[in-house]
């Protein structure tokens, strides 16, 4: 009986799952007419797998944070006792047009050039303190995980801060799973998805993404290991250099903040060290001169 | 009484069961037993006042019934943990909970002092870190790391925080190197050269836990000087002892082993558990490292950890260098060929040296024909947060939080989390110099120590293009 009970409880704690959804409201991405699917549309295939999701579980959790261009901020959180369910629909869209109202209230005239990046850096951070509140709250806490919903192109300057979220994501065994709407392929969210163990899918059927939704992110972590996901396809690592993010193959690092540049400088530009001789193939040297005594 | 005492059995023996999946140990005098292993394992379901909880409160009763009946007296290993009355430092709070006194504001400030500190040394406007490291970790299994000071003893304890130590060190110094040193009867032995895998340090150093002789400073430094002494100038050299013994048997003279490290520019440290050693801060002053001993487990794991970061750059310890890396693309799914570094065929995955081809499995590595250092851009984007540190948070002062007319956020920036007390007081929250938004301390701790980001002020626009400038 007792251990009935101890895997019973385990089994509870296995497929409860927290899903944070970041839903990407740039309206510079939205208003492209090239767009297959509208902000109106989208939202209505995302309210259904929301719908769905929480209703797979009585216990599942669902926050949603929306990933403005000026801002970020909480729109949704399942968990909080001042929405009724049968209201759910309603309270969230109306949270969301107040933040988009917000969002765009806050930009500046001279607004970039075509479509800009969202502020997924800080949607991604701000969903990660979440997830630590929640594990912090006790031992049986809900399996967290990240789903981007993303079309924006990526922010080049935002490069570190989500390599910082990925990692941290990566330490507290947080997946982040990410759906891609926008033209092209996410650089960021591939690196992000392939280093959390995450799954990552760029649909090609925009107008059925509601299925996408459903048969690729609305299974709990555990019932994933039997499913048939999107592998991975290539992960681009190759880096590009500091001086003219140029992609490159072969290049020098510096040793004391490791800036890439695609030739040899005289003084790094980004810490100011002197250098002394490029030294090329003296690690590899010393290493045989070492390693012949002791063979 | 009575009452609260069930209640703490009670409680301590459900978190046991979850924690473990054993009931065999719980007796009738099991309670303190139990208190010190929540103590020590786990913290935080302590502190789970208003989050949700899954578990069923009904099978508590059921073990109650079997604790009674085999009791006995009180075993030596069972004394000791009622000799450190472990329990005192648990509380109960209003629902009947227990939760350690006052742990989070202690740990909070602690983690402030440190943080500050940190910070004070790196207030150079341009912060250089030693991002390129090799270390050897020189761990003493003389007759000395058997005692049982620290439980179940030191070669245990040691282990355990060695092995953490190196995951965390190679979590936050992707490109440096770890090698393991042990000494036991006198003589230093190798166990591990400088490599970056960390499963095959952890796998040597297990498989070699015993320990017996004497202890020998003398020659552990001999050794490792001859090993670092080879590596390329531009690499930090260091060295940490983890020091069991009393005494050094040496073969010579010491003090002159010590000017030989220094004049090699390797930094020692030594952090040591049982009592302070003139020779090992000489050795410490000497060489720039740092000497500390451990008081009880705890203070170890701290200490040991704090060798994790890398260290600020040191012009004369380190000369700068830009050093030719590679950076393999993943090789096509489906292919088959020869790795270099296992010599096996392999189907799919793996990397491929940009300048010679050849195939290597893991990264980062060196390649083993054209020795290229290969590594990927995820790796040195591990450590970039050291380069781009985030402002510490600041406190937010009492005379704001009890001044009504001042409207402050309700919730925590970050997670969300009330920032009211129970009776719809501000509590203790930091803000960001920078965004201005204010955070609950949960929140600081892991921003700063894992997050490396400010969600304040990554989620404003015009914020990060002024900080950019
Ligand atoms: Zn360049
Ligand atoms: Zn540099
Ligand atoms: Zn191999
Ligand atoms: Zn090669
Ligand atoms: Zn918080
Ligand atoms: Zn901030």
């Amino acid at each position: 009986m007792l251990l009935f009970l101890v895997i019973f409880d385990s089994v509870i704690a296995d497929d409860v799952s927290l899903l944070m959804v970041l839903v990407d409201t740039n309206p510079f991405f939205w208003s492209t007419t090239n767009n297959a699917l509208s902000f109106s549309k989208f939202l209505s295939h995302v309210l259904a797998f929301l719908n769905s999701t929480l209703l797979l579980n009585q216990l599942n959790q669902v926050v949603v944070i929306a990933t403005g261009f000026n801002s970020c901020d909480y729109v949704y959180d399942s968990s909080s006792n001042s929405v009724a369910p049968n209201q759910r629909t309603e309270r969230l869209l109306q949270k969301l047009e107040e933040f988009v109202i917000k969002d765009e209230q806050l930009s500046k005239e001279e607004s970039a050039d075509g479509i800009g990046s969202s502020l997924l850096s800080g949607s991604l951070s701000m969903a990660l303190c979440y997830i630590q509140r929640v594990f912090r709250s006790g031992p049986l806490h809900p399996q967290p995980r990240i789903l981007c919903l993303h079309g924006s192109p990526d922010g080049p300057q935002q490069y570190v801060a989500i390599m910082n979220a990925i990692f941290s994501a990566q330490r507290s065994m947080v997946p982040i799973d990410s759906c891609v709407i926008g033209a092209q392929h996410s650089a960021f969210l591939q690196q992000a998805s392939y280093i959390t163990g995450g799954v990552y899918l760029k649909p090609q059927q925009l107008d059925g993404l509601f299925q996408y939704l459903a048969t690729v992110f609305a299974t709990d972590l555990h019932s994933r290991n039997f499913l048939q996901l999107p592998k991975p396809v290539g992960v681009d690592f190759r880096a590009s250099c500091f001086c003219h993010k140029n992609t490159i193959d072969m290049g020098y690092i510096c040793s004391v903040c490791l800036s890439i540049f695609c030739k040899h400088h005289k003084k790094c530009s980004t810490c100011g060290s002197v250098f002394g001789q490029a030294q090329t193939n003296a690690p590899s040297t010393s290493k045989q001169k070492r390693k012949s005594p002791d063979t | 009484m009575r009452n609260s005492h069930t209640r703490v059995h009670r409680r301590a023996h459900q978190t046991y069961k979850h924690q473990f999946d054993v009931c065999y140990l719980l007796t009738k005098n099991c309670c303190i037993l139990i208190v010190e292993s929540m103590n020590n394992i786990e913290h935080r379901e302590f502190n789970n006042g208003e989050g949700r909880q899954f578990n069923k409160e009904a099978e508590e009763e059921e073990e109650e019934d079997e604790d009674e009946g085999n009791g006995r007296g009180l075993d030596a290993w069972e004394r000791a943990y009622a000799d450190e009355r472990s329990w005192e430092s648990l509380q109960e709070d209003e629902s009947g909970l227990l939760r350690p006194i006052d742990n989070k504001t202690l740990y909070h400030a602690q983690y402030r002092r440190r943080l500050r500190s940190l910070s004070s040394t790196a207030s150079a406007p341009r912060i250089q870190k030693g991002l390129i490291r090799y270390l050897y970790i020189v761990i003493d299994l003389s007759k000395a790391a058997a005692e049982m000071d620290f439980r179940p003893s030191r070669m245990a304890v040691i282990a355990k925080q060695t092995e953490a130590f190196i995951r965390e060190f190679f979590d936050q110094n992707p490109l440096s190197q770890i090698g393991l040193v042990i000494i036991r009867d006198g003589i230093a032995q190798c166990l591990t050269d400088l490599g970056g895998s960390p499963e095959s340090h952890i796998k040597a150093l297990m498989g070699k836990l015993e320990c017996s002789g004497d202890s020998s400073l003398q020659n552990a430094l001999d050794l490792v000087h001859d090993y670092l002494n080879q590596n390329p100038s531009y690499g930090h050299r260091e060295v940490l002892i983890l020091y069991s013994a009393l005494s050094t048997c040496d073969p010579g003279d010491i003090m002159e082993t010590i000017q030989k490290c220094k004049k090699s520019k390797i930094r020692c440290s030594v952090i040591g558990v049982s009592a302070e050693m003139f020779i090992c801060k000489h050795l410490c002053q000497e060489t720039g490292g740092s000497y500390s001993v451990a008081l009880d487990e705890p203070h170890l794991k701290e200490l040991v950890m704090e060798h994790a970061p890398p260290p600020p750059a040191i012009a004369e310890f380190a000369i700068a260098n830009l050093i030719k890396m590679g950076f393999p693309q993943r090789a096509a799914e489906g292919v088959i060929s020869i790795c270099s570094c296992h010599k096996e065929a392999k189907v799919g995955g793996g990397y491929t040296c940009p300048r010679c081809k050849a195939r290597v499995c893991e990264l980062p590595t060196e390649c083993r024909i054209c020795g290229l250092t290969l590594v990927s851009s995820p790796h040195l984007a591990r450590s970039y947060h050291h380069l781009f540190p985030i402002t510490p948070f600041d406190d937010v002062s009492p005379s704001i939080l009890n001044n009504p007319h001042q409207r402050l956020p309700k919730n925590c920036f970050g997670c969300q989390e009330s920032l009211l007390n129970p009776g719809n007081k501000p509590s203790i929250r930091v803000a960001c110099p920078k965004c201005k938004q204010h955070f609950c301390l949960d929140c600081d701790i892991y921003i700063h120590e894992s997050l490396h980001n400010c969600p304040g002020c990554e989620s404003l626009r015009h914020s990060k293009s002024d900080s950019d400038t």
